[in-house]
């Protein structure tokens, strides 16, 4: 097995530590309900900044629609976690609900992708827009009131789980020659073409991907937060996870990881002042991007801040 | 049949025709020059040659080991993956990428390890990586660059990124290299430099070589035949020496110097 390098044991002892610390804090109660939340929040909005930033900030699809899949996996989630009320249920909502998303981005991508930058923005956008209004309009998903009473099976344990392995996953596809494929097509598309690169079979197998964990995200999601209805996916929720991805810089997995803490401790404490929160978060984005408009990391990743100029880089 | 066929190959922009019944063949393991003044229609050839634009009419013909394969009108990934590899006049290559990036990006097509060898980090991955990291190095090292693979591309000077282009192209293993001005901004030293590089590889790699460029000097040094374009036509082809000779061509340059380049 050549995948246990220092580096990668190094990491999954990290992991590991974190977990068992979050968990034994829960236990003693030092971190109560509300900052259970908190975290919640943290690892469902990495697992979608991580993926919309594979599309995005690493294949250069500026998609507006990321909340649309997120809320394909909810409800798949959230349907079959009401028809199958065990741990089994659960894990087949996610599952399910991750594939029916890939299926609908794949659907949805093939046209949509041929489209560049602002129009393609509008389509994903209108493609959001559409699954939105469809959940407004089943019966199975019961409407405009959504659905509530969705058992909660998702815990710390399966919120570590999933946000580590989407990180992990899409950083393993970034780094293999999949990966280079998707970002030549960020860098100049026609060059990538001419290198034999088949751009609009990257860019759906990109958005896909993205989509995929969208789904996994949402699926958690409407398992912690007991009720879903079609407007928590709306516009709204796709520009909150853009801002995370353009926050953490466009083509950095930490970045996209720092981000979501930022924001999420953030308006944890902006909580106790609901009059003066959405002014200053948005001043905070205004005062970022003005000082720093690639984001936090730009498009390096934390590990190459302690990487000495010469030293090779390892495979990847 | 000759490796490349191009036959009675057009190519209009609304009332402009940037190639107009360009006929030519091109024989394995030749290298052929392509010339003409400004807007002759010369990077237009190799951008219908490699899927850039569709022809308004005529073909183009590649033969692969005696099966012949149309290539207008293809995609350019298919084109590439038929044989045959480009560089761009305006240099394009991944700017903000590493070097070896961009070599690496080239070779993608010819990638055997599937997508959950990506995802899971298979040995297959680490494998293949590997030896795909040692392949681009050695490419690296034909054009004195493997020093810099950590370098984003942007900063190499222009005669390195002509270079690096070129180094990208061969990734793609090709059977026939496309240059479009290879020497262009460089000065005469490395202009010397470069026409050994492209007989080398041509040598090492097997190449079938067509070549658009200005500087007379590398078109009559290393060329076996000329092509000569002026306002997308044909006007004249062979061997250099006939090249000098010819009247048209020296016409169509308008007294700049081909007699005595
Ligand atoms: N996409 C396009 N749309 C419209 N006209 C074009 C297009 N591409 C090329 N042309 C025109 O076709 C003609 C041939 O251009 P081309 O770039 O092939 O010339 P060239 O021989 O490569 O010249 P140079 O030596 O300056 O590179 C020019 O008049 C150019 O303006
Ligand atoms: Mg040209």
């Amino acid at each position: 097995m050549k995948a246990l390098t220092k580096k990668n044991l190094l990491i999954l002892g990290a992991i590991l530590l974190t977990f068992t610390v979050v968990q034994g804090l829960i236990s003693v109660g030092i971190i109560n309900k509300f900052y259970e939340i908190t975290i919640a929040m943290i690892c469902i909005n990495i697992i979608l900044a991580v993926s919309l930033n594979l599309v995005t900030g690493f294949t250069g699809q500026f998609s507006l629609g990321h909340a649309g899949f997120m809320s394909i996996g909810a409800y798949f989630g959230a349907v079959i976690n009401l028809q199958m009320e065990s741990t089994g249920g659960f894990l087949l909502g996610i599952f399910a609900g991750a594939l029916a998303a890939t299926l609908v981005g794949i659907l949805i991508g093939i046209p949509t992708l041929r489209l560049k930058g602002d129009y393609l923005a509008i389509a994903t956008l209108g493609m959001a827009e559409i699954i939105r209004v469809v959940f407004l309009n089943l019966d199975i998903t019961n409407g405009a009131a959504g659905l509530s009473g969705i058992p909660r099976y998702t815990n710390w344990l399966w919120l570590c789980f999933f946000t580590v392995a989407t990180v992990l996953l899409i950083n393993n596809f970034i780094k293999s020659s999949y990966g280079r494929a998707c970002i030549s097509i960020r860098e100049d598309e026609i060059a990538a073409e001419s290198m034999g690169i088949n751009t609009t079979k990257y860019k759906v197998m990109a958005f896909a991907i993205g989509a995929f964990f969208a789904g996994i995200a949402g699926a958690l999601h409407s398992s912690y937060f007991y009720f879903i209805r079609p407007d928590i996916f709306g516009f709204l929720k796709s520009i909150d996870i853009l801002i995370i991805v353009v926050l953490g810089g466009m083509g950095s997995i930490t970045g996209s990881i720092l981000a979501a803490i930022l924001l999420a401790v953030l308006t944890t404490y902006l909580q106790a002042f609901t009059a003066v929160r959405m002014i200053i978060y948005a001043l905070l984005l205004v005062v970022i991007m003005i000082f720093r408009p690639q984001g936090i990391m730009g498009t390096k990743e934390i590990s190459d801040l302690f990487k000495s100029k010469k030293k090779d880089e390892r495979i990847g | 049949m000759p490796l490349l066929s191009v036959d009675k190959l057009t190519k209009s922009f609304g009332g402009l025709t940037a190639v107009s019944n360009v006929t030519m063949n091109i024989e394995k393991g030749e290298l052929v020059g392509i010339i003409g003044p400004n807007g002759a229609g010369k990077t237009t050839l190799f951008n219908l040659f490699t899927g850039v634009y569709t022809p308004t009419s005529g073909s183009i013909k590649l033969d692969s080991d005696g099966e012949v394969k149309e290539l207008g009108g293809l995609k350019p990934y298919n084109v590439t993956k038929a044989g045959l590899a480009r560089t761009f006049q305006n240099i394009r290559l991944f700017k903000d990428l590493t070097v070896l990036d961009n070599v690496r990006i080239a070779m993608h097509q010819n990638i055997q390890y599937k997508l959950p060898s990506a995802f899971f980090r298979f040995n297959k991955f680490y494998n293949e990586e590997e030896s795909l990291r040692e392949e681009a190095i050695k490419l690296l090292d034909i054009f004195h660059l493997s020093h810099k693979k950590n370098e984003l591309a942007k900063n190499l000077p222009y005669g390195e990124q002509r270079h690096l282009e070129i180094a990208r192209a061969l990734a793609t293993k090709p059977a026939i290299l496309l240059l479009d001005e290879p020497a262009a901004g460089m000065n005469p030293n490395e202009t010397a430099n470069l026409t050994e590089t492209i007989e080398w590889i041509r040598q090492e790699f097997k190449l079938t070589i067509l070549l658009i460029e200005h500087d007379m000097s590398l078109v009559m040094k290393i060329c076996e035949r000329i092509y000569v374009l002026d306002y997308g036509m044909m006007i004249a082809s062979g061997k250099p020496a006939e090249i000098r000779a010819n009247k048209k061509v020296i016409e169509a340059y308008l007294g700049e110097d081909v007699s005595n380049a």
